[in-house]
């Protein structure tokens, strides 16, 4: 059954290897991804150890649904402490990886050390052996795929990679998987870098045993029905996430240069629909139905011919919006190469848009730079500038170690000008008219992020007795208001732990589709695959686990309130434009603290967001670390 | 009518949903190595071709099994293997053009799509409809509608309609 499968330990300073069954106690608190990754993380990661050090461990986990023909089970978790925030490190991936993890035998990988060399993880059929990864060294995240595959001989071996990115420590290097999925957040790849590990390959052919086949099967495509009838699902199958930017730029709740406006005028170019000069096709992760990745091709121009996959709404502000480049082709070829290097799109988008803002305000200049020209708009700036953080060079260099570092080293008043929260760059998301998305960023574990706990339905206005119905308590319809946003955060963040841990798709619940699946349907699956009861109340209650267990580790590592920030700029500079809702606003500072003690009263976390004692004994959190896995 | 299950790698998304529904249906696990149908993937090139068994009309494996153990269910039309009379000699699978058999490692048995018994499972959850079930006489004729289409916009160019 699913609750039986294993876990592997690997330490790549020893090569030892060890795998033990997962423990069903550990599944009923935590369910399988990242929910125990958090409670590995915690258990294993020891308080204060360097990020890049071999005391660090890289954390690899499936999700309890894995394999299942819906909803996009293929996710994979990614964790380890933060090299860019030095607080939880957790990124997620689609793909193909997880389901072959599983396939192989393994649903979580523990590693921990460092290897001489490069090496490799080659894992097949039960088997796990740190290979030689030599020849793989310098090859960007396509070739070391491709290569693996045929090495083995073996087209439909699996990998996670890093690129030349993850090889020079670049802070914010992601993890990568077949063209286009990327566990960008965090910096894991970076880790992966530290630890000599430019790959895990896998490969399996064993089967994955669910408790009710058949009842599953109806099941899985009721859901796949139920998430295809979404607006939401439909759009995103023709036009990906792209689609988002129609309705947040002509509300004017996107950043353009870097923070200066919350609109980008003439930038209809960046509209979805014209990506159909490039698509070829829409591509889908394992188990979805709804396939929201274009496959695109540019044919002409000096960068032709690029084959590739994506991009996302984020890649149209990291290169679009925030860098003021107002041309689809232009965030296509960036696209291209922060995956062929390993970089997350966010955070070498957000850095540049802030070294250009500082460029134009003075604060830095072209002896800095080593005469590259920061202006707003420059795309061969754009190019020379991601190549330079991947390889380290020249003034990339100096963006390559994140924004802590680059502003402690560039000094001045740089650092009012960085959009990022405990250490990393926000989305290009201006929250300023939307208290809710706010306290989101600020709040998030993993420093300024929309996956931990947007609650983006709430620009939709919805009917108050519907908001009601989905948060359990009253919740104002209108997004700038302060009134019931807490709720719609804690909410949230329960709902996106449990999806992350059951290893679906955030797409497919009730992030920007309302008539999603969630709570229900969720208890409904893990009966089916896991065989496992739930109650509502339960599983929300393993999502504030989860949720409380990361905050324990940030706690740990040193973090407070001070951290649940918003940058400065959000409290002083009104919005310059948008609709008429959205124009002149700004957080207010009192409100803002109010809703985050409501937010931390609602956890059960005291005023300084260090959970309580019997908010740890409701949750059986007490005893950490305990060690069971 | 005879019906035929019909591919359309263009718009395949490669989300090998049809891959595990096929297995949790036959065999009641998920383990794409076991399924009937194969997405054939050139990733970097991002190509995926579903392949499945044909049907086909002069089969192949049927012509090289030694024990007569494939024939056509008359209902359906499909290539059934009958497991009573099979011995497991792989013929069928090294003769079939498209590898519309495949070895089940775990058993040693010889597997084909059987096509559920003319409700195929892959069909239904198959999203973007690159696999359909379609009657024989009009897979043709959707075949020379697409086709006739681009033909039809540049009549209309060419007549300067649009």
């Amino acid at each position: 059954m699913v609750w039986k499968r294993k876990i592997a330990y690997i330490n790549l300073t020893t090569g030892k290897i060890v795998s033990k069954p997962i423990p069903k106690e550990v599944r009923q608190l935590y369910l399988g991804g990242r929910g125990i990754d958090m409670y590995l993380l915690y258990n294993h990661v020891k308080a204060k150890v360097n990020p890049l050090g071999p005391d660090n461990v890289l954390l690899v986990g499936t999700g309890l649904l894995c394999g299942i023909p819906a909803l996009g089970s293929g996710r994979c978790d990614i964790a380890a402490k933060s090299p860019i925030t030095g607080g939880v490190g957790d990124s997620n991936v689609g793909g193909f990886f997880a389901p072959e993890l599983r396939l192989a035998g393994f649903d979580h990988l523990v590693i921990s050390g460092k290897a001489e060399k490069p090496v490799y993880l080659w894992i097949n059929d039960g088997t796990i052996e740190v290979r030689d990864a030599s020849n793989l060294w310098g090859e960007d995240t396509f070739e070391t795929q491709d290569i693996i595959r045929d090495d083995n001989e073996d087209e439909e071996f699996k990998c996670l990679v890093i690129g030349v990115a993850g090889e020079n420590l670049v802070r914010f290097a992601n993890v990568r998987t077949g063209m286009k999925n990327s566990a960008g957040r965090t910096g894991m790849g970076c880790v992966m870098g530290s630890k000599n590990l430019k790959a895990i390959a896998a490969r399996g052919t064993n089967d994955i045993e669910f408790s009710y086949p058949d009842e599953l099967l109806d099941y899985c495509r009721e859901m796949n029905k139920m998430i295809m009838e979404t607006r939401w699902a439909r759009a995103q199958s023709k036009w990906g996430t792209l689609i988002i930017y129609s309705n947040t730029n002509t509300t004017g709740l996107i950043r353009t240069r870097n923070f200066q406006s919350n609109r980008l005028d003439e930038g209809e170019d960046l509209e979805p629909e014209n990506m159909d000069r490039y698509t070829i096709g829409m591509s889908g992760c394992y188990g979805c139905a709804v396939h929201c990745r274009h496959r695109y091709v540019l044919r002409e121009g000096p960068y032709a011919p690029i084959f590739a996959e994506g991009p996302e709404y984020t890649s149209l502000g990291a290169f679009g919006t925030m860098v003021d480049c107002k041309k689809m082709e232009t965030v296509l070829v960036a696209n291209h190469l922060v995956n062929k290097y390993g970089l997350d799109t966010l955070e070498t988008g957000g850095l540049i848009a802030w070294a250009m803002e500082l460029y134009e305000k003075g604060i830095i200049d072209d002896k800095d730079t080593a005469g590259l020209r920061l202006e707003w708009g420059n795309e061969e700036t754009l190019f020379e500038l991601i190549t330079q953080i991947a390889h380290r060079k020249e003034f990339g260099n100096l963006l390559a170690d994140g924004f802590k570092t680059a502003i402690s080293k560039i000094g001045k008043d740089s650092g009012y000008y960085a959009i990022q929260i405990k250490g990393m760059s926000s989305l290009h998301s201006d929250e300023r008219p939307t208290p809710s998305l706010a306290l989101n960023i600020a709040t998030s574990t993993r420093g300024a992020d929309h996956l931990r706990s947007r609650p983006a339905i709430d620009l939709y206005s919805l009917p108050e007795e519907l908001l009601e119905e989905i948060y359990g308590a009253p919740v104002s319809s209108d997004y700038t208001s302060y009134e019931g946003k807490s709720r719609m955060v804690w909410w949230q963040e329960r709902l996106y732990a449990v999806t992350d841990s059951i290893g679906t798709c955030k797409f497919q619940t009730v992030f920007c589709a309302v008539h999603a699946p969630k709570w229900e349907e969720f208890k409904k699956l893990i009966h089916l695959a896991a065989g496992m009861e739930f109650t509502k109340a339960q599983l929300m209650e393993v999502g504030e686990r989860i949720y409380t267990i990361e905050k324990m580790f940030n706690q740990r590592e040193g973090f407070s309130r001070k951290d649940d920030a918003l940058p400065e700029r959000y409290f002083k500079e009104p919005t310059p434009t948008g609709l008429p809702i959205v124009k002149g606003k700004k957080v207010d500072k009192d409100k803002f603290e109010k809703m985050l003690d409501e937010y931390y009263s609602l956890h059960g976390w005291d005023e300084n967001g260090f959970p309580k004692k019997e908010t740890l004994e409701r949750l059986g959190l007490d005893k950490e670390p305990s060690h069971m896995v | 009518m005879q019906k035929i299950l019909f591919i359309d790698p263009e718009k395949c998304s490669g989300c090998r949903i049809c891959e595990s529904v096929c297995t949790l249906h036959h065999e009641k696990v998920c383990n794409p190595t076991r399924a009937r149908i194969h997405i054939v993937k050139w990733e970097t090139a991002g190509l995926f071709v579903p392949m499945v068994c044909q049907q086909c009309e002069t089969p192949l494996c049927e012509a090289v099994c030694p024990m007569h153990a494939i024939k056509r269910d008359e209902k359906t039309g499909a290539m059934l293997i009958d497991y009573d009379l099979c011995v497991g000699c792989r013929l069928c699978m090294m003769f079939c053009p498209f590898g519309g058999v495949n070895l089940d490692a775990k058993t040693g048995r010889v597997l084909k799509c059987d096509l559920c018994g003319g409700e195929p499972l892959c069909v239904k959850f198959c999203e973007p409809q690159a696999l359909q079930y379609l009657n024989a006489t009009t897979i043709n004729l959707r075949k020379r509608r697409a086709a006739a289409e681009k033909f039809s916009d540049l009549m209309k160019r060419m007549l300067a309609l649009v």
